[in-house]
């Protein structure tokens, strides 16, 4: 009778501390994480290649009605928009599109994919620094809501509205001191010098220009609920001395994003799911503040959010691989990943949850995890404690829905596939892996570089 | 190079260090390392029990043994006579 073997683990051995002080313990159980809603990694792995990213869009939706619940049955009129840069897979859009959200962008080219994706463009915000006047004509044939960044671009669409004799919707960013350090200025107007009230007094004397909203965007990862209290009590104020002075009824107020994700900052004392305020703290503060400024019923306005990684984030994952092991010249162990910071860019703000996808056994070890980029600064985890991991070994890298699939580079190695698992658990690829060609494709050859020889 | 004679392996992968109070863990195929090591066996003897009780490549453990023997001499449990 052939008797099967055991399951290999690399050979590892730690030193015992006693009396070395944690005020956490020491964990020492770890479970695999071998599924995402009922699919196998190990599966998706062998259909898809590794490294892979998975986005499971039941998540995406319970995240998106847990907020809407949270914001809805504390205040009358909310809508949300989706932030298009924190992850603009199309397909990823349209869940949010289909469960309600409008689009808020940040450039044409974020607007293009609105339109493309059956957004109607008065259900676009268009927000950010860089509107060009073709933008706005765009924009304003679009009837969409334009956020005005600076005065440069207030007088651009001032002189484009007289032209085309077009009214255009628009709204200003607002800068303000929330409380919170660095305070974020270099954005739309500041409130507590009067450049806000400024612009809203040429926007009210300009003819084409309806003002609609105020906005402002405070700040991201936001630990601080109150910081939302003070940036809603000071859009209230604007709106309620624009009904004073100009009797106009302002429609919404945009507290743009910044809702943090339970991603553990690197640096933090504590890890994220202990830091962060839950949705509801957020929608408490705001809508309580918007709710006690003193609006008349009939002149509330609309809340709008924007929130983007606090929807997202947790629906993300990182499949990979281990490539290597080795050791450093210090003793560490060192492991190489199949992924790095080209793919995985929040590995310079997170230290990012890791989980092997396999079985293994309880002992740890203390590793530094690398990824493949032939550079010093591709560094995943500086210290992470893990299994005895193999080669070849798969992980999960969790939370990382949020950024990584927009500001991911393509820098030595190719962009992998991204797969979304509906509701129903079947997979899709949403996303192809970058081939040689889609680099080679939009690059010239001069002639007289043609040929060489060697 | 020698692992020290009087290293305590419990079967599940606790060593105690009787010289110097050290204790360490390791996991079972490091275990079974430490027990062959123990018994005198040399490395093509390693080998062929570990292959034969662990689904591994030669290869890959020969490896993965160097490796985890650098880390007995780091932790000063075996000596090179």
């Amino acid at each position: 009778m052939k008797t099967e073997k055991l399951k290999y683990e690399r050979p590892a051995i730690r030193k015992m501390n006693t009396g070395l002080m944690n005020k956490f313990g020491t964990r020492t159980e770890y479970a695999p994480f071998t599924h995402i809603d009922g699919v196998s990694v190990k599966e998706l792995i062998n259909k898809y290649g590794s490294p892979c990213f998975v986005i499971s869009e039941r998540t995406i939706r319970k995240t998106y009605q847990n907020a809407v619940r949270a914001f809805k049955t504390r205040y009358p009129k909310v809508q949300f928009a989706w932030s298009y840069k924190t992850n603009y897979i199309d397909a990823v859009c349209n869940v949010f599109h289909q469960e309600g959200s409008w689009a808020e962008v940040v450039s044409i080219f974020e607007y293009t994919k609105a339109i493309q994706n059956g957004v109607p463009g008065n259900k676009i915000i268009f927000n950010g620094p860089e509107k060009t006047k073709a933008d706005l004509q765009v924009a304003l044939e679009n009837n969409s809501y334009i956020h005005i960044d600076h005065f440069d671009e207030l007088y651009d669409l001032i002189e484009l509205t007289q032209e085309l004799k077009k009214t255009a919707k628009v709204a200003i960013r607002v800068n303000m001191d929330t409380g919170v350090y660095p305070m974020w200025d270099r954005f739309g107007f500041n409130y507590e010098s009067g450049q806000a009230w400024n612009a809203i007094n040429k926007i009210m004397a300009s003819e084409y220009l309806e003002m609609v909203g105020l906005h402002c965007h405070i700040g991201t990862f936001m630990l601080d609920t109150n910081a939302y209290a003070i940036a809603a009590a000071k859009l209230s104020d604007l709106a309620v001395n624009i009904k004073y002075v100009f009797n106009k009824t302002i429609q919404y107020l945009d507290l743009g994003g910044g809702f943090p994700s339970a991603n553990t900052l690197r640096g933090a004392y504590l890890p994220g799911p202990d830091m962060i305020p839950s949705i509801d703290e957020f929608a408490e503060v705001i809508t309580n503040t918007i709710l006690n400024y003193g609006f008349k019923k009939e002149d509330l306005p609309l809340l709008i959010l924007e929130t983007g990684r606090a929807m997202i984030d947790d629906a993300g994952y990182l499949l990979g691989s281990v490539i290597a092991n080795k050791r450093l010249s210090d003793g560490r162990r060192a492991t190489i990943m199949d992924f790095g910071v080209n793919i995985l860019f929040t590995a310079f703000w997170y230290e990012h949850k890791i989980t092997p996808a396999q079985e293994f056994s309880s002992h740890t070890e203390d590793m530094v995890l690398y990824g493949p980029l032939c550079m010093n600064i591709d560094v995943v985890r500086s210290s992470v404690t893990l299994p005895a991991l193999n080669r070849g070994d798969h992980v999960v890298v969790h939370k990382v829905g949020a950024y990584n699939m927009t500001q991911w580079m393509q820098f030595i190695a190719m962009r992998p596939k991204v797969v979304l698992i509906d509701t129903n658990g079947e997979s899709h690829v949403i996303r192809e892996n970058e081939t040689v060609k889609t680099i080679t494709d939009p690059e010239k050859m001069p002639e007289h570089l043609k040929t060489f020889n060697l | 190079m020698k692992i020290h004679s009087n290293l305590a392996v419990s079967d599940s992968g606790f060593i105690f260090n009787p010289s110097n109070g050290d204790s360490f863990s390791t996991n079972a195929v490091g275990a079974d390392i430490i027990r062959l090591l123990k018994a005198g066996k040399s490395l093509a003897d390693i080998k062929k029990e570990i292959s034969v009780k662990y689904e591994v490549e030669p290869t890959v453990f020969e490896k993965d043994y160097e490796d985890f023997i650098s880390q007995l001499q780091d932790h000063f449990l075996v000596s090179n006579d």
